[in-house]
């Protein structure tokens, strides 16, 4: 097949089972050096304090900005969200800081 | 459609001229515009980037009029934000509000500003003499939120 048939069968690919989409802003964009991922979760991680907990556990920046003592805001689809809130398949998960508009 | 996010500056007088027109029921028009300042936290500001979260903020600044709307007797409001790269003297934000009287029209005014500074996921970086640096949210923020969330609690 040429290229334009496999950008076509990629583009039509089913998402994986379980799959989320994890967007990060402002300072956790800049030290996690990406504005957004696709994760597969494990069967472990099924709410979004969970999700934080498994993130931090990759080291590093990921250790160090979302320890339990940095104030980190979480949206799943667009709401802001306590950490007990359960994740589904498909969900757009937020990490952000405190926000500061106005 | 009462909310918007935009890197242009904005008019005022023709914002308020364009949510008036033609409502003779309009008896009060309260607004608040918000301002890039040269200083902050003792340091000089050059230069603020204000970032976002597309989708999510116009939802959370609908909501928060949508909320203003079902606590005051109020007939309209506009918010307007602007995102990008601003300096000191620029308008950042735009909140109207009209009313009847001028009683619920401040109030609605001061509260969609209390709550889209702890709301509304936008975040604003300063560049100083020293470096770029995120700004941290302010707790005085937090507390003048929770202040409405009181009054409720006690109607």
């Amino acid at each position: 097949m040429d290229n334009s048939d496999l950008v076509k069968s990629l583009s039509s690919a089913p998402v994986e089972a379980g799959a989320v989409t994890i967007l990060y802003f402002a300072r956790l964009k800049e030290a996690f050096g990406r504005g957004s991922e696709r994760l597969a979760l494990p069967s472990s991680v099924a709410t979004v304090g969970a999700l934080r907990e498994f993130l931090r556990a990759r080291g590093g920046a990921w250790e160090v900005e979302l320890a339990a003592t940095k104030p980190v805001r979480v949206a799943v689809n667009q709401e802001m969200v306590a950490p007990l809130t359960p994740l589904n398949p498909g969900d757009e998960v937020a990490f952000f800081p405190p926000v500061t508009g106005g | 459609m009462p909310v918007r996010i935009q890197t242009e500056d904005f008019d005022v007088g023709a914002e308020i001229a364009a949510l008036r027109r033609g409502n003779p029921t309009i008896g009060a028009i309260a607004s608040f515009i918000g301002l890039v300042r040269d200083a902050n936290e003792g340091e000089r500001v050059t230069e603020m980037t204000l970032e976002h979260y597309p989708g999510m903020t116009e939802k959370a600044l609908a909501k928060i009029v949508d909320e203003a709307k079902a606590r005051w007797n109020i007939i309209d409001v506009l918010v307007v934000h602007r995102v990008g790269t601003l300096h000191p003297c620029d308008q950042i934000v735009l909140v109207i509000v009209s009313g009847a009287h001028r009683g619920e029209a401040f109030a609605a005014c001061e509260f969609v500003m209390d709550y889209l500074k702890t709301q509304a996921p936008f975040w604003k970086k300063e560049q100083t003499p020293a470096g770029g640096r995120w700004v941290d949210a302010r707790t005085s923020d937090d507390a003048a939120a929770e202040r409405w969330a009181r009054q409720e609690k006690a109607q």
